[in-house]
């Protein structure tokens, strides 16, 4: 009855999606005045609709009903609660579902509170909307039912990957979803001001906190799958240049570069044609994103099903959103008129140069993460790695990184490096020093020395925007920026440190012996089997001692998972302030012998701090810029009222 | 560039963007042509070995009785053959979970001067949804072989 349910909501959903794309389309033209009074409503009724799709499918996962086939081959009844309604999400039917009924509530959000645009921009963008859940519930619908039966109820669910039986992981998947969907509506706009002509800075403003909150979400959601990938795979690296993590990072970047557009857009009335450009790109590289994780082109953890038949509807999509999108862009850019002037040296020109760098590192990701595609279509196999990602990346974010120190010391519209002279000196200084004296704490490779330098430098430069200025009447906004650069200094020095100072030991040793690695003596004590829930285990238990100090606690794990039967290894951490000790425990060496792999990497957790700072910052800044905008509203009903008693 | 109108401006942004993401383009497919590494089979491997420095994978299955851990207790020692050709592989580090004697594996390293692969990093099956996507394939491409094998044999 539940699964009933839910599928009917999920019809009623698709059907007033098809009804708010036919009224808002014909609103467009002359004498739709009389169905334009239907969009907002339908918007609002669709996301409830596909909401309650949603929960119902919840639901079915919290009660394990077997007779559906989604939850008899994602979920055990043995599972703790809170991976069981994770398993609602954690396939691909499920994930979809989650998708689009954002997606929808998202719509049904804008369509009862904003009122700032054009009405018919408004409606050409809920029609836009309409068009991409469309293209979404005839994918639910069609091939990837959530809510199918079997015709015989399992006896016992199939479980959930044990890979992706985490607690992070559970938020890992949704989190990135909220920024597809953010970037899908902020290309609902884009298409919405393209087609009435209305690229205004208002619009940059109406657009600009979904960009900002997608981008949270994203920078959040990259930072917390890189540092599953990095405690959970046991391989000790923290970012793989996996198809699947590229997937996560290209929309990143080009919501990155639309951030800073939509930004010079709002204040400045400039760049009109590429913020619109940069919105239906960073739509496609969530949709290509979606396409690599979902279709089965690719294989791992991600990829849920291969099947061929979901990947050529994905890709039927994706050619009709982007190339509709594009078509759309290409026979209206003309019309968009130019923005105000600027010259080079000026907050436009920097974001300008920063702009373009994201969108040569994202082709460069693009291409790599697509190349061995492209090559197996003639048989030959290849894969491509950090050999060519970090070298050829580099080009590009190096330059990038040089000018975000600058970018936020230059005036608006026309500046002089004359004037910020003083800063770019000291800047240049700290650099040097920086670079000095990575070289002499031992050697490294070019890149991490190049990234030390830059992190030392874009840290101090991050606050340089603050000085001069009382703090207390800094605008939210500006401590966002201030925050999230600092955040991306902090995140690179992690990584270049990480690179450029790590430590690794491979040794089997028998219990009572002690290896060492970087400044770590770690002891094997003893090893013992262990169990949990659905798991049995091999523990081995370390004491470590950092140079000389009290010994920590440390057991890695080996695992087997009988549900279904699979191997993991659990890494071990002991965090310090400068850094983490990983530990994982592996086979039986021989001779009374254990396997141990050891890492020392310093400061390898400023990667993750860094990356939430960043989140912070783009959080900050959407709460300054929303509480602007409500005060402007709240500005703006006063001055109604007051004209409405004059007219009396 | 105040003296620009700002078509003339709008103009030379984009231009600039072109060229870069042109540069960004021409840049990886030349680094592409050089830095991917590609796969290999046995087979292939001692017809027509890579380079020795060159980043490559090697897939197969692994012989039975193969498997040999040095003295060392962390590197071991193992044969990958296609029924065709035979590469020793050397691995120092922990093994995949279900790597075993007569099941496929994906090795990443590069080819040693005396012929011996050495793998910095091995991918076997982990479950039985989540094969690397070229055994899949091989070992289909192989249960042929031998189903053809077989029956020329007969």
């Amino acid at each position: 009855m539940i699964a009933e349910l839910g599928l009917a909501a999920l019809w009623l959903a698709a059907a007033l999606a098809a009804l708010q794309l036919y009224a808002g389309t014909r609103a467009l033209r002359p004498g739709g005045e009389a169905v334009a009074a239907l969009v907002r409503p339908a918007a609002v009724v669709q996301g409830l609709a596909c909401a309650i799709g949603f929960v119902m499918l919840l639901w079915l996962f919290a009660i394990t009903d077997l007779s559906v086939k989604l939850v008899a081959a994602n979920s055990h009844s043995a599972k703790p609660m809170i991976f069981k309604l994770a398993g609602a999400w954690g396939n691909h039917e499920g994930s979809m579902l989650l998708w689009v009924a954002v997606m929808a509530l998202s719509g049904a959000l804008i369509a009862l509170i904003e009122r700032r645009l054009p009405e018919k921009t408004m409606l050409a963008t809920l029609a836009a909307q309409a068009f991409v859940g469309l293209g979404f519930y005839a994918f639910l619908i069609v091939s990837s039912n959530p809510f199918e039966r079997l015709p015989q109820p399992a006896a016992e669910g199939l479980g959930l990957n044990p890979l992706l039986q985490d607690i992070g992981l559970a938020f890992h998947p949704p989190t990135l979803y909220f920024g597809y969907v953010g970037l899908s509506v902020a290309f609902s706009f884009a298409v919405g001001a393209l087609l009435t002509r209305q690229v205004t800075p208002e619009f940059a403003r109406v657009m600009r906190p979904w960009v900002l909150g997608a981008w949270v979400f994203l920078t959040l959601g990259i930072t917390a799958g890189s540092y599953w990938a990095y405690y959970e795979l046991g391989w000790g690296g923290w970012w793989f240049w996996d198809p699947v993590e590229n997937a996560s990072l290209m929309p990143w970047l080009a919501a990155t570069a639309l951030l800073h557009s939509a930004s010079v857009l709002a204040a400045r009335d400039a760049l009109r044609a590429w913020t619109i450009m940069l919105g239906v790109v960073a739509f496609s590289m969530s949709m290509v994103g979606t396409f690599l994780v979902r279709s089965g082109i690719l294989t791992s953890v991600h990829a849920f099903a291969v099947d061929p038949e979901r990947g050529s509807f994905i890709l039927v999509l994706l050619t009709l959103y982007i190339g509709g999108a594009l078509a759309l862009f290409a026979l209206r850019a003309g019309t968009v008129t130019e923005g105000q002037r600027f010259s080079i040296t000026s907050r436009e020109g920097a974001l300008v140069f920063n702009n373009v760098m994201l969108s040569a590192v994202l082709a460069i990701v693009l291409f790599g993460t697509l190349y061995p595609l492209l090559t197996e279509a003639f048989d030959v196999r290849v894969s491509v790695g950090p050999p060519y990602f970090n070298p050829m990346g580099a080009i590009f974010v190096v330059p990038m990184l040089l000018v975000m120190t600058v970018g936020p010391l230059l005036r608006w519209r026309g500046d002089s490096i004359g004037r910020i002279q003083r800063p770019l000196i000291l800047i240049a200084v700290i650099m040097l020093a920086a670079l000095v004296a990575a070289l002499a704490l031992g050697e490294a490779g070019v890149l991490p020395l190049l990234g030390l330098a830059l992190a030392v430098g874009l840290a101090v430069a991050s606050f340089l925007p603050l000085r001069g200025r009382r703090l207390t009447r800094v605008p939210l906004a500006v401590w966002g920026m201030v925050i999230a650069h600092f955040g991306l200094a902090v995140a690179l020095f992690g990584m270049a440190s990480e690179s450029a100072f790590s430590e690794e030991r491979l040794a089997a040793i028998a219990v009572g012996d002690t290896a060492r690695v970087g400044p770590w003596d770690v002891t094997l004590s003893e090893v013992l089997p262990a169990a949990g829930p659905n798991w049995t285990a091999i523990e081995g238990h370390l004491l470590a001692s950092y140079a000389g100090g009290d010994p920590i606690a440390l057991d890695p794990q080996s695992r087997s998972f009988w549900a279904p039967p699979q191997e993991t290894t659990e890494s071990a951490l002991a965090t310090r302030w400068n850094g983490q000790l990983y530990a994982v425990v592996g086979s039986d060496a021989g001779a009374g012998r254990w396997q141990l792999r050891l890492w020392w990497k310093p400061f390898v957790t400023f990667i993750w701090y860094g990356g939430m700072l960043v989140a912070l910052g783009g959080a900050l800044a959407l709460i300054g810029r929303v509480i602007d905008d409500l005060r402007r509203r709240a500005v703006r009903a006063r001055i109604a009222e007051r004209r409405a008693e004059e007219a009396v | 560039m105040s003296t620009l109108k700002p078509k003339h401006q709008r103009l030379v942004l984009v231009v600039i963007a072109l060229v870069a993401l042109v540069a960004a383009g021409l840049l990886a497919a030349w680094a592409l042509r050089s830095q991917a590494s590609y796969f290999y089979v046995p087979e292939q491997m001692v017809a027509e070995p890579p380079a020795p420095d060159r980043a490559v994978r090697l897939g197969g299955m692994v012989e039975e009785g193969s498997i040999r851990t040095l003295p060392d207790g962390v590197t071991v020692a193992f044969v990958v053959g296609d029924g065709k050709a035979r590469v020793p592989v050397r691995f120092a580090g922990i093994l995949p979970d279900l790597f075993v004697e007569g099941s496929g594996v994906v090795a990443e390293g590069r080819l040693g001067p005396d012929g011996t692969f050495l793998a910095d990093n091995l991918l076997a099956k982990h479950d039985e949804n989540y094969v690397p996507r070229e055994l899949q394939e091989m070992t289909e491409h192989q249960k042929r072989e031998v189903v053809a094998e077989t029956e020329e044999g007969a």
